[in-house]
């Protein structure tokens, strides 16, 4: 076990390494820069913030400084959305509040999901399978920023007698606030959490040992919940790892819609303001959470299910 | 367990029939079938693919997968009608006082718990009373019962760690730990090495000679319906053709149908160059099977009247009876004879 931990750390910084060095490289092969506004300044400015920033020597020097600085835990200053305050200190405010919220979300949509999932398989050909398939359907194929639109329009004022949650997110009122972002993130993993645990579902009642459960006598309740989604769930914990770093990191739409700050929303403005440091800072947090989250998954994988040998597997 | 009741009926199935209703059409799977068991009887149930024969045994165990369904006929357990059961009196019948063990062992048992786990599960669904511990050490016993080793290791394992005969001897653990009247073994030796067949079986004629269960066993294997059973009932498309004691079926055969499955069995005591005999023909489509004997297309003997009308039970001897026209009119032969002779004596 400590063996095959140490080979995924091996190959996670290789990951790492190579995440870097691809977004260093197209960052700077997109045109613009961190110094353009509207008032262009002037070619002495430039040249003196370029040589400041060490942005004046060729790429793959830039490149090889970088990493240098990010072996010894430097992720440097932002260069234009907070000027000169550092990364990681950007990002150690705005994940947090990503954080939240993601968690918040991904729980309800686990929480609802995977039982609704095994609804529906068990219901299956019904009339709860049929509209349970509706919703997940649509909520696989709406973006998340009509869910939240349309959820504004529902409860936040929109229509006037039921102006029930805040429109802008605001942590100071409360639970109230989180509500409808987490709603509109979760929409989507949760329908898809549904949709996946249905048909894995399906496919593990359909096994036999379904059917030696039946000889044995055990209830129903028992064969659903303790035979078949135990084995069910794996293609959901496949699903879940990744989508987990994604949600936690925030969705960039909900938190633009709902104006939350948080570390998703300023992924984005970060690359339209070319705040270089910004960008890879957030790349390389991005990049590590989702490894980290691959991990854990296969972990889990052992736990679910005893016949995944994790040792032989990575060898 | 059921000493002293050895002539008494276990099972009675009368004119079971039972459909798939599938979108192609209603597929009768079986197609009225009637047989008893009695206690510690065993009973082979002989037929090549989709005869029927695990259908049969699925609607006792009411595991008939949707769609399909029973749709006639009875079935009578101890006095108790199964079809007449509800929800939760069939889920406390199964397992309890009818067990079943199938062809696949690898397959058959839940790969992501251990084996001590989905033994003692299989007990206590039924026992509610008994303790963990309780529960534990007596699968302990089941599991040395049907020849495991090292159980306390071995209970804490899980099923990838056990061969394929070691799982069939788990399966037959599981089912017998409740005890049940009777065993509906569908196909268990089917998927396993010849050996190993062997150990199977052997073992299931000492554990029935030891618990005096009834088994329904299911099998496309004459061999081992000669080693294990009592008595035989053959199926052919849904259909008992031929039933009756072992011996009844091995040396008077009197179905086209046996008798060509007798043929294409190999022999120990053959001549060495004696070819086997397949059946020609394939199997009847069961979507839309042929007006009169199901058989007859197949048959050699095949008469006008086969092609027309399923042909009735002839008794042949005690407790033997067989469904073809050709016995038919031989008995009727017999009756004729004999009425010729006794009109002679008047």
């Amino acid at each position: 076990m400590g063996k095959y931990v140490a080979k995924r750390l091996g190959m996670a910084l290789v990951t790492i390494f190579l995440v870097t060095c691809l977004t260093f490289l197209l960052m700077n092969a997109v045109p613009g820069s961190p110094w353009l506004s509207e008032k262009a300044p002037s070619e002495a400015t430039l040249a003196a913030l370029n040589a400041k920033y060490g942005m004046d020597k060729p790429v793959h020097i830039q490149l090889l400084k970088y990493l240098q600085n990010l072996l010894k835990g430097d992720f440097g200053v932002s260069l234009k959305m907070q000027k000169n305050r550092a990364v990681l200190s950007i990002i150690g405010e705005m994940f947090p509040v990503s954080a939240k919220v993601g968690a918040i979300a991904l729980c309800w949509a686990v929480l609802v999901g995977v039982p609704l999932g095994c609804l529906a398989a068990f219901k299956r050909g019904k009339l709860t399978d049929s509209i349970l398939r509706v919703v997940c359907t649509l909520g696989i194929s709406m973006p998340s920023f009509v869910v939240a639109s349309i959820l504004l329009v529902a409860f936040a004022g929109g229509i006037a007698s039921m102006k029930i949650f805040p429109t802008i997110f605001d942590p100071s009122v409360g639970w109230r606030t989180y509500v409808l972002p987490c709603f509109a993130l979760g929409f989507y993993p949760m329908c898809y959490t549904a949709r996946q645990t249905r048909s894995a579902m399906l496919d593990s009642l359909n096994q036999e040992f379904i059917k030696t459960a039946k000889a044995k006598g055990l209830k129903n309740s028992k064969i659903i919940f303790k035979h078949a989604l135990r084995n069910a769930l794996i293609p959901v914990i496949t699903y879940l790892g990744p989508q987990v770093a994604f949600t936690l990191c925030g969705g960039f739409v909900v938190e633009s819609v709902f104006s939350i700050p948080g570390l998703g929303r300023y992924f984005v403005q970060s690359i339209q303001n070319r705040d270089y440091p910004v960008i890879m800072g957030t790349t390389v947090f991005l990049a590590s959470f989702i490894i980290l989250m691959n991990m854990v998954v296969d972990i889990l994988y052992k736990i679910a299910d005893p016949r995944i040998n994790l040792t032989k597997g990575g060898e | 367990m059921a000493e002293g009741k050895d002539n008494q009926k276990l099972l009675e199935v009368k004119d079971l029939h039972v459909s798939f209703f599938t979108p192609a059409g209603e597929v009768k799977a079986v197609g009225g079938i009637s047989y008893d068991l009695n206690y510690g009887e065993v009973m082979g149930v002989v037929g090549e693919s989709g005869s029927g024969k695990s259908q049969e045994a699925y609607s006792i165990m009411g595991l008939l997968q949707s769609p399909g369904k029973v749709v006639g006929g009875s079935i009578t357990f101890e006095g108790q009608d199964v079809l007449k059961f509800s929800k939760e009196e069939m889920t406390a019948f199964r397992g309890s006082k009818v067990a079943m063990i199938f062809q696949n062992p690898m397959t058959c048992l839940n790969p992501v718990y251990t084996i001590g786990n989905q033994l003692v599960e299989a007990l206590r669904a039924h026992d509610k009373e008994i303790s963990k511990a309780d529960a534990e050490k007596r699968a302990m016993e089941m599991m040395e019962m049907v020849g495991i080793n090292n159980v306390e290791k071995r209970m804490k394992q899980y099923p990838h760690e056990f061969s394929g005969g070691m799982r069939q001897r788990v399966m037959i653990a599981m089912g017998l730990i409740c005890h049940p009247q009777l065993l509906i073994a569908d196909e268990p030796t089917t998927a396993l090495d010849v050996t190993i067949q062997a150990q199977i079986l052997e073992l299931m004629k000492a554990l029935q000679k030891k618990t005096k269960m009834g088994i329904i066993f299911i099998t496309h294997n004459l061999g081992v319906v000669a080693d294990i059973c009592d008595k035989v009932s053959v199926m052919y498309a849904g259909k008992i053709v031929e039933q009756g004691p072992v011996d009844d079926i091995f040396y008077k055969a009197a179905h086209p149908y046996t008798l060509g499955l007798l043929r294409s069995m190999p022999r120990v005591d053959a001549d060495s160059y004696e070819r086997l005999i397949p059946i020609e023909g394939t199997p009847v489509d069961m979507l839309n099977p042929p007006e009169g004997c199901p058989f007859a297309p197949r048959c050699e003997h095949c008469m006008k009247i086969c092609l027309k009308k399923m042909p009735p039970y002839v008794e042949i001897g005690e407790n033997h009876r067989s469904a073809c026209w050709l016995r038919v009119q031989e008995y009727l032969n017999k009756k004729s004879d004999s009425r010729e002779e006794n009109g002679n004596e008047q």
